[in-house]
Formats: structure tokens, sequence, C-alpha cells
């Protein structure tokens, strides 16, 4: 086994000596033992570097950058709902504020009318009160002018009558008589 | 044959660039010593770190660029197991995640100027080709036991054929790793070699150097693409060839 590997390292050796004018410095396989030592411990540096940090690391990443697209679309799909909520309540709001302002538009024109009525109903009153006045002193000056010519026919009758029959002059009598024709 | 173009004027010498030297001087190789391929190694470790682990340390929701680059490569490499293995090949996705970051890393860093094209060694190539072989065999015999054979048996032909077939699918999976192996070493040899042939060229030439110059930044550009395209085969067939394990026949 020995003797292979010293035999092995001669010919490898001897190879190189070559090597140098041949040209495949490849084919020295002195240094076989060398390149494959070295590689194994690149490899397997490599191997837990990549299964132990790198590996774990960007998939975890990548997942979590899933998991964000992901829940961001959530988030977008419920904003978007909260949107069309909000776009709802500010519909109703405004279709509520409508409402509020007719009611209170009706609610003035209602009290405006009310006064109006009671300032109408008030004037009238006061007509019909002024009329009834104005009535009653028309019907107090008829009186008074009814009475004026009661006397004033009373008066005449009794001097007539004192003039034609001064016998038959009694004052209580005329008036009376008069007063009765003048009704009648 | 060296010595013959440096009389020409010439000092071409294409393949030391893949010479194996100890790092820290000296002659004597061990197969501890730290050599200029470990340095470069190293490096590759560096940098998959610097992208895989630094560049994702904030873990933000909104990537930065080497966060997102990162990521970029996580996800080829993690869409790349589940489209051909389905669901149960993710167990194996860290190793080919570490296949195919230790491949690119070598691969690109060799385009560096100086640097050590780590996969352009036979050793490595062959190690790393011949491990995936006997992980996919050994895990396709312990997950399906006989019926592993049914990768070489194809259902869907006709059954008189299925014999012949069988030789040939035989014979086809034990050359995997050769094939496996050689295609990326090659690759990355042969574009550093005409890099290095185009640089010599370039020194000889004085003003001229102008041409070769251009065809170098050609090349380089094309070793680019093939530094990428190679490191991504070398990960795709070994998910392929993990396929047979996890669904023999499933062809």
């Amino acid at each position: 086994m020995a003797s292979d590997i010293e035999m092995a390292k001669a010919a490898g050796e001897a190879v190189k000596e070559a090597g140098e004018s041949v040209g495949m410095p490849q084919l020295d396989f002195g240094t076989y033992p060398n390149q494959i030592f070295w590689l194994v411990v690149t490899l397997v540096i490599l191997f837990f570097l990549m299964k132990r940090i790198a590996i774990p690391r960007i998939a975890a990443i990548l997942s979590e950058r899933q998991g964000a697209i992901a829940s961001d679309l959530e988030q977008a799909e419920e904003m978007r709902r909260k949107a069309v909520e909000a776009e709802q309540a500010y519909n109703q709001a405004l279709a509520d504020a409508r409402a509020e302002a007719n009611r209170i538009i009706a609610e003035a024109k209602a009290e405006i009318q009310k006064d109006v009525d009671a300032a109408t109903a008030r004037a009238e009153a006061e007509i019909a009160a002024k009329a009834a006045e104005s009535e009653k002193r028309i019907a107090e000056i008829r009186a008074g002018a009814m009475e004026a010519v009661e006397q004033v026919a009373r008066d005449a009758a009794v001097e007539i009558v004192e003039l034609i029959m001064p016998s038959l002059a009694d004052a209580k009598t005329i008036e009376k008589a008069v007063a009765a024709r003048v009704k009648g | 044959m060296a010595s013959d173009v440096a009389e020409g004027g010439f000092n071409i010498q294409p393949m030391e660039q893949f010479v194996i030297k100890p790092l820290f001087g000296g002659h004597e190789l061990n197969w501890y010593t730290p050599t200029n391929m470990t340095l470069w190694m190293g490096i590759a470790i560096l940098a998959a770190t610097l992208l895989l682990i630094v560049g994702t340390r904030r873990r933000a929701i909104v990537p930065t660029r080497t966060q997102s680059i990162a990521e970029v490569f996580y996800s080829f490499v993690y869409r790349m197991v589940e489209d051909i293995n389905g669901t149960a090949g993710l167990k194996y996705f860290p190793y080919i995640l570490t296949l195919f970051t230790f491949v690119l890393a070598a691969n690109s860093l060799g385009l560096v100027p100086y640097s050590f094209t780590t996969t352009s060694q036979a050793a490595i190539t062959v190690t790393l080709a011949l491990t995936v072989f006997l992980s996919v065999t050994i895990i396709g015999i312990i997950k399906n036991g006989p019926r592993f054979l049914k990768v070489f048996w194809i259902d869907s032909a006709p059954l008189a054929l299925r014999p012949v077939l069988a030789v040939i699918e035989i014979i086809s999976y034990f050359v995997r790793p050769v094939s496996h192996s050689i295609r990326l070493m090659g690759n990355m040899m042969a574009g550093h070699a005409v890099i290095k042939v185009f640089a010599g060229f370039a020194g000889a030439l004085g003003v001229f150097a102008v041409f070769p110059v251009l065809a170098i930044m050609g090349v380089l550009a094309l070793e680019v693409i093939v530094a990428f395209i190679q490191a991504y085969v070398f990960a795709i067939l070994t998910v392929i060839y993990m396929n047979d394990a996890l669904h023999p026949g499933g062809h």
C-alpha cells in the first residue's frame, strides 16, 4: 500500500517534470490527494454555510415576502371595503342632512304661516271691532237724529195744538201721540 | 514544443496556469499543503458567502440589489430541482445548491486574470462526478431496491428491443461520470488555454497586439457565458441523474 503511494508519487513527480514540456498539469496524479482533500474541505464548509445559514434565511425571506404580499392584498381589500362603507356613510349623511334641511325649511314655513295667520286673525278682529264701533256710533247718531226729529215734531205739535185749541193743550197727551206717530 | 516556440520569439505556455503549486513556497506537496488551488477554493467560498449570506443579512422584504441576485440564484436552483424531481427531490436541494454554487463560483473566478481555475482540474471534476454518480446509485438502490433496475429496462419500448436497450442504458449509465466530469474540465481548460495563447501573441506583436487583445475580449465574453452554462449543465445533469434514483423507470 505504502509502496503504491510512493510509486504514485514518483510517477506524479515524473509526470510533473514532463508536464512542464508536455502541457497537461491535470494529469499530475501526485497532486490528486491534495486536491481531493481541499475539495472535500471546501465542499463541506460550503455545504454547511448553505444548509445552516443561506438556505433557511433566503427561504424565510421569500416566504415572508409571500406572506407580506398576501396580507397587503388582504389589507387593500379591507381598505377598499372600508372606502365603500365610508362612501355609503357619506351618502347616508348627505341624505340625512338634506332631509333635516327640508324638515327645518318646512318647520320655518309652518311657523311663518302661523305668524301670518295670527297676524291676519288679529287684523281681522281689529277690523271687525272697528266696524262694530263704527256701526254703534252710526246707530247712536241715527238715534240722536230720531230723537231730535221727535223733539221737533212734539214741540211743533204742542205749539200747533195750542194755537188751534188751547183747551186741549195737554203736553203729555200730545207727546204720547207724537211718539206713537213717529214710531209708526 | 514550448522551447521551439520560445526560439521563434514567442513564450507561450498555455498550460502553465493549471500547475498546482504550494501557496507558501517550497516544493513539498503533501496532501494537506495549502496550494494556489486551495486559495481560490477559499475565495469561491468567500464569494458565495458574500452573495448568499452577507447579501441577505438585512432580510429585507424589499430586497437590495445583492439580495435580489441571491434570491434569483436560490429560486433558480430551487425551481430546477422542483421542476425535474418534484417535491421528493427538494430533500436534496441543499446538495444541488452547494454543487452549483461551487462550480459556478470556481468557473467564474477562473476568469479573473492570474487566478486559478479549480474546475479545470481533472481531480476536481472527476471527484465531483463520481460523488454524484455514487450518491445517485446508492440513493436509488436504498429508496427503490430492485425496482431501481427499471432505469435500464425501458417499459415503453417493444419487448424484443428491451434487452438491447438495457445494454445501451447500462453502458450510458456508467459512462455518465466520465462525460459529466470531462465536459466541465474540458470547457474550462480549453477557454483558458485559448486566452493564454492569444495573450502570448499579444506580448510578441508590439503595436499589432490590438488584434489578439480584441480576440481575448471576445473569447473572455464567450467564456463568461460558458462558465455559467457549464455550471448549469453540471447541476442540471446532476438533478436529472437524481431523477433516476427518485423515480426509476419514469422516463
